[in-house]
């Protein structure tokens, strides 16, 4: 049953601001959809164009080179293979460019407001509510304002992802800093530190760990809203799952998530490899 | 002209510090006020001076607001109230970016958990205070490794702090304060976090440091040996205020308060008056297969007359005296075995330090200070109990 006052309206607000926002400003959110849209085509293309064993052994190579470790190596190999068979290299090539897109803009937003929050307490008790809504808001919901401001594709899958994805690199950005024992920076500031130096010299070198940490979680969040963004006309692995969903072909649905899975496995014991190697 | 001149400092933590100053000009003391307004007084107006080449001892115990003061020397905790001048100016009116400056030039400061910069090397933290004062790279390595010589720490600059024992850390603390060339060093318990021997060994190379550099120090610390050993004067404070200061002689034969005398009797009685408090490093040892003129050599080195013989497991085994092994070599012989007199005098870390000395009159070797299992501790010589027992007055 109804309450019997009237329905505060919300999302009647929501709604108009949103469309304000896209009437006056949709020559900005055009554009930005524009350039974004055209660099990660070119993005995808360039990797398409390569065959896909040269590439394979390329990021088995990269694997090695960035985590040292010769078990991961193996595990993009044997992984990137396996997805080539199933026929779902395209679709694996696209989504990692969309990891990698929205995963570089919420890393490069994210960490220095992560440094503000960690140095100014009022912008920290600004941030952290914000940043506790944009996390437990369900994803799905930013799918809807993305298609307002930038139609269907994977321009607005970006930027969903990137508003879901930030969040942990914010925070843990703000948690390393924090975490610097204070006895340090007492220590720094006896010396005749300034702000920055503190940053640059101290905090930031002691904080690279966390920071680390955050940027895995912000690579795997994306990955994780790649694959809803689909939904939204973003291709790749989601899209393959997403068609599944829609036949019910549950055969269908367990490839493509089997390469979900792979590329997300090898993105996380990468990132965390590159973060355990830090001192 | 004073080197440091504290005028009436005042220091309260709280969010209504000025009811607290008025209350202290009235006379009330640290409980009364926290009793009336909630605030807490760590330093409740303090007034002190300290000469260019000095070393100032401020001593107390937890709470008793030295830790405040010091860091309201450098306003890295902002006074409440009072001034502080250095050199005649006043820093307590300095702008930020004058306090930077002053910071940079005249102080350094040793802490007592050394707060060292776990992702720099040995050599990087000695550079630290130079670096981020813009001096190019070559000099500020230069300056570094001689301050890391000065404190003997030469060899490990490639090392990081987590490799090194805590007296080695603090090296590279007093390292790290030196290498400025500070006018004035601010050592807050800087041999606290230390295991006493090491402490004994850090304090007398201070001593002689101090002897070579010439620095202002201010020296806080909790312990009244470790005061009277390094202090030319000792400011005593109780409840965020001055009780007693003066030198160390005056402290211990005038103590101006019922408080100060406690305090110097407390020492004396819980851990001052033990073998272990005396006890010196054993300088040099010898092994049983040693021959006697290995043994004179380690005895010239050392710049002793007699020397332990301890066993693999650090264990002694009995004493060699300087004559004996002189006798022996002459006469060829190839090891100590037939020298070692067995039969020594050996005490318990523990055993008070009047029984040691009826101990000592009559032998002609310091006493050896052992474990339960005979490990060698440390060794007594008849000149420190005496130190010990003169410091401390009419004991």
């Amino acid at each position: 049953m109804d309450m019997p006052l009237p329905k505060i309206p919300i999302g009647t607000w929501i709604e108009n601001t949103i469309s304000w926002l896209t009437t006056n400003f949709s020559f900005i959110t055009k554009t930005i959809s524009g350039i974004t849209e055209t660099g990660i085509d070119a993005f995808i293309a360039g990797l398409m164009f390569f065959p896909p064993w040269l590439l394979i052994i390329a990021f088995a190579l990269l694997a090695w080179f960035l985590s040292k470790s010769r078990n991961i190596a193996l595990f993009t190999l044997l992984g990137l293979l396996l997805i080539w068979n199933l026929g779902l290299w395209a679709a694996t090539m696209s989504t990692i460019s969309l990891v990698l897109f929205s995963t570089i803009i919420a890393v490069a937003i994210g960490i220095p407001l992560g440094i503000v929050a960690a140095l100014y307490e009022s912008f920290y008790k600004i941030i952290m509510p914000i940043l506790d809504f944009m996390q437990t808001m369900p994803a799905f919901v930013y799918l809807i304002p993305a298609i307002w401001f930038f139609g269907l594709g994977a321009v607005p899958a970006t930027f969903a992802t990137v508003v879901f994805a930030m969040p942990p690199a914010i925070r843990l950005t703000t948690l390393g800093i924090r975490q610097v024992p204070k006895d340090l920076i007492e220590a720094a500031d006896a010396f005749g530190s300034t702000k920055m130096q503190k940053l640059f010299k101290l905090q930031l070198p002691l904080a690279t760990q966390t920071i680390m940490a955050g940027i895995n979680q912000t690579i795997m969040l994306s990955l994780s809203m790649v694959v809803i963004a689909a939904m939204i006309g973003a291709k790749g692995l989601g899209g393959e799952v997403w068609k599944a969903i829609q036949r019910l072909k549950i055969g269908m649905g367990f490839e493509a998530g089997l390469g979900v899975v792979i590329v997300a496995i090898i993105l996380d014991r990468i990132t965390q490899k590159i973060a355990g190697n830090k001192k | 002209m004073p080197k440091i001149k504290v005028e009436n400092l005042i220091k309260v933590f709280g969010n209504n510090a000025q009811k607290a100053v008025e209350l202290l000009n009235k006379g009330l003391t640290k409980d009364e006020i926290m009793n009336k307004t909630r605030q807490a007084v760590g330093v409740g107006g303090v007034s002190f001076e300290v000469y260019k080449g000095e070393i100032l001892v401020i001593m107390g115990l937890s709470g008793s607001g030295k830790s405040t003061l010091i860091r309201c020397l450098n306003r890295l905790i902002e006074p409440t109230a009072g001034k502080i001048y250095v050199d005649g100016q006043e820093v307590t009116a300095m702008s930020l970016d004058e306090l930077r400056e002053i910071r940079r030039k005249k102080f350094a400061m040793v802490f007592q958990r050394f707060a060292l910069f776990p992702h720099k090397t040995v050599l990087e933290n000695a550079e630290y205070g130079l670096e981020i004062q813009g001096v190019d790279s070559a000099t500020r390595q230069e300056k570094a490794k001689q301050a890391l010589e000065l404190v003997g720490l030469k060899g490990w600059e490639d090392s990081y702090p987590d490799q090194l024992s805590g007296g080695m850390q603090q090296r590279v603390g007093l390292a790290r304060a030196l290498a400025v060339d500070p006018d004035i060093l601010l050592m807050d318990e800087a041999f606290s976090a230390l295991d006493p021997l090491i402490k004994r060994e850090m304090q007398d190379e201070l001593i002689a440091l101090q002897n070579r550099v010439q620095k202002t120090i201010v020296f806080i610390t909790h312990d009244l040996d470790e005061a009277i050993k390094l202090g030319d004067r000792i400011i005593l404070m109780k409840d965020g205020k001055v009780v007693q200061q003066g030198t160390p002689e005056e402290i211990l034969t005038n103590p101006a308060t019922e408080y100060v005398e406690k305090f110097v009797e407390n020492v004396d009685m819980s851990k001052v008056l033990t073998a272990q408090s005396v006890m010196k490093k054993a300088g040099n040892v010898a092994y049983p297969k040693d021959g006697p003129r290995t043994a004179l050599r380690k005895m010239q080195e050392a710049g002793i007359s007699s020397i332990f013989v301890v066993n693999r497991e650090h264990q002694v085994e009995g004493v060699v005296l300087a004559e004996a092994a002189v006798e022996a070599s002459k006469r060829g012989e190839k090891d100590l075995t037939n020298i070692i007199e067995k039969d020594i005098r050996m005490v318990k870390p523990d055993t008070p330090i009047n029984d040691l000395f009826s101990l000592m009159t009559d032998i002609r070797y310091p006493l050896a200070v052992v474990d339960d299992n005979r490990k060698l501790l440390g060794v007594i010589v008849r000149g420190s109990i005496l130190a010990g027992l003169a410091g401390r007055g009419n004991e």
